[in-house]
């Protein structure tokens, strides 16, 4: 990745020999680096997804993922509840693993990618973003909602913002467009109310 | 059309992972450069302050999208072997919807809170916990509205099917659309978020001509026909067809139809005024100038073990069914070898209400009369496949699909 982002690695030639570099606190704390701009941030976005469609067949997906996983933990604590609901046997009926996909190491790549992309930009800092006009703990409280709406709401859909809008808008699937505009449509019919979060 | 590449056959499985986790390596990485790990960019979207979330969603579907359709053009990549999400219409948008209010109280999507949670941004863990929890609940409540979520299904429906349009005029659109967007969504962000566009980057006006360019370049290649796609892959395929390994026997067509492992689809690609005469039972009837629009849903029914016969009269025009099929890529498709002439003269020799007429021969032509068009309530429609045990040369191979049934966030 060739990312417009110059490291500026102001005391690397130290000679403190001993310490192991991931030790020294200069590692965990980079410089930190402003974003992309969004178009530039879009194109190399717009690459990958064209990469991946192109070598593999497959877009990009996140929910499916998480999906796989909870199945997974199902499958383990509870295989027959598993192997009586019709929609999680597809997945993990018998002997199939629901972690053999694709969309597995997809996400599995996708935390690692963040992170080392994060570290790099000094980005890796242990925060909660948030409006100015509400408490740490609501904002984890609402955290936990909206991500509920969002998991259960990415499963009706059979996609996410990646495996639906991103892939699906790429493909030029009607579905997914439908999908997309209707994303935004929720979001913007709520936005002024929970303005409060932001704001 | 040598893309996209059958991984797990060329490098394994282990392989196909790692190219998998490469993949969304980088899309994580670029999510996070972008500035998607932060919340507060993602929610200024909704209140016009800062629409990141729209730019890098836009330009990243635009251009994939204009690269794609280029490739497909170019013959480089086939269209029907990528995954092109499935429309369930109401399912996606109620969906959506609640996606949609998620997304304004939580601050994230999915792909977007794996990012914040690697960067160790706390609401992003809380969120990827309460995206856990609903995706568990769904997976339980599923069952109460299963009809509903398998229904109002189209298939592979794209938006050139939709507006009758050809694929360059709509990619050309979707860019037009997009480049729309972004020139209102800054006015935007001038007027709510007092941003100076004077200090905007001037390459975006490039970019922005490069794209309608690529797109222009698609509008003129256009999607390949599937006479283009047979003559690039004629020298692949023609010589199975002319050694005659794709032209099944009558006798291994109906003891394939009794095979519960085999999903046997007979196309039958005669006109209609033939079939309503006589067919094979379960036979369905596409005539050859109505099968290019059958493609993509014999695309959707696919399974791993589904095998098309395509069946007319004699071969003349099941051969060319097939050919287009081939030039598809719709997987495992044969020949009825004879077609229904020797179907008939197979199994239909005691049938008396056949008749048998001199061989006229030319294109296509029956060589038998029937007293009334019966369809397949002829007994030689649907002779018993346990009295007529007739020896054959198998030829039916199953071939191993791409994996591309788990799709998108599937």
């Amino acid at each position: 990745m060739s990312v417009a982002v110059q490291p500026q690695t102001g005391s690397q030639s130290d000679k403190e020999g001993r310490t192991s570099f991931w030790k020294r606190p200069d590692f965990w704390k980079r410089p930190e680096q402003p974003y992309v701009h969004p178009y530039l941030g879009g194109i190399l976005l717009g690459i990958v997804l064209f990469l991946a469609f192109f070598i593999t067949g497959n877009g990009l997906g996140a929910s499916g993922g998480l999906n796989r996983l909870v199945v997974a933990v199902e499958d383990m604590v509870a295989p027959q509840h598993v192997d009586r609901t019709a929609y999680l046997l597809k997945m993990a009926g018998g002997d199939k693993n629901p972690l053999d996909d694709w969309v597995v190491p997809v996400v599995f790549g996708a935390l690692a990618g963040g992170f080392v992309s994060g570290w790099w930009s000094g980005r890796l800092k242990r925060e909660t973003n948030k409006g100015p006009n509400i408490s740490v703990r609501s904002r984890w409280m609402f955290a936990f909602i909206g991500g509920g709406l969002m998991g259960y709401g990415a499963r009706m859909a059979r996609g996410c913002t990646s495996g639906q809008a991103l892939s699906g808008g790429a493909t030029l699937s009607a579905g997914s467009w439908a999908f997309m505009f209707a994303v935004f449509a929720g979001a913007y019919a709520i936005a002024f109310f929970v303005r409060k979060l932001w704001n | 059309m040598p893309f996209p590449l059958p991984l797990e056959s060329l490098i394994g499985k282990p392989l196909m992972f790692a190219v998998f986790g490469l993949i969304g390596f980088a899309f994580g990485f670029v999510l996070e450069i972008s500035g998607f790990g932060n919340s507060k960019k993602l929610a200024a979207q909704f209140y016009f302050k800062d629409l990141t979330v729209l730019k890098v969603m836009f330009t990243a579907i635009i251009v994939a999208m204009v690269l794609i359709f280029s490739a497909v053009g170019l013959g480089w990549l086939d269209y029907n072997a990528i995954w092109v999400n499935p429309t369930y219409l109401w399912p996606g948008i109620v969906g959506g919807l609640i996606m949609g209010v998620g997304f304004i109280i939580g601050g994230f999507c999915p792909g977007t809170s794996l990012v914040a949670a690697a960067t160790a941004k706390l609401d992003g863990v809380w969120f990827v916990l309460g995206g856990l929890f609903g995706i568990f609940l769904f997976g339980e409540t599923e069952q109460y509205f299963d009809q509903w979520w398998n229904g109002s299904y189209y298939g592979r429906l794209t938006l050139m099917d939709v507006f009758g349009l050809p694929t360059g005029v709509v990619v050309v659109g979707v860019v037009l659309m997009a480049l729309f967007m972004f020139w209102g969504g800054e006015q935007l962000e001038r007027i709510f978020g007092g941003r100076n566009l004077a200090q905007e980057p001037k390459w975006r006006y490039g970019a922005a001509a490069a794209l309608v360019a690529v797109a222009a370049v698609v509008l003129v290649i256009g999607s390949p026909t599937p006479a283009r796609k047979w003559t690039w892959l004629a020298p692949q395929k023609e010589p199975a067809l002319l050694a005659r390994q794709v032209q099944i026997s009558a006798a291994e067509l109906l003891a394939s139809q009794a095979d519960d492992a085999l999903r046997v689809v007979t196309l039958d690609v005669r006109p209609e005024r033939d079939y309503n005469l006589f067919h094979i039972r379960s036979a369905q009837n596409i005539p050859l100038a109505e099968l290019p629009a059958a493609i993509p849903e014999l695309h959707a029914r696919q399974a791993l073990n589904t095998v098309f016969v395509v069946v007319s009269n004699d071969e003349q025009a099941a051969t060319e069914a097939w050919k287009l099929l081939t030039a598809e890529s719709v997987p495992n498709a044969y020949i009825l070898e004879g077609g229904v002439n020797q179907w008939i003269a197979t199994f239909g020799g005691e049938d008396p209400a056949i008749r048998a007429t001199p061989a006229a021969g030319g294109y296509e032509t029956i060589n038998y009369v029937f007293p009334a068009a019966l369809g397949d309530r002829y007994e030689a429609a649907a002779p018993n496949p346990h009295e007529w045990d007739l020896e054959y040369l198998p030829k039916i191979k199953l071939q191993l699909q791409r994996d591309k049934s788990g799709g998108g966030c599937g």
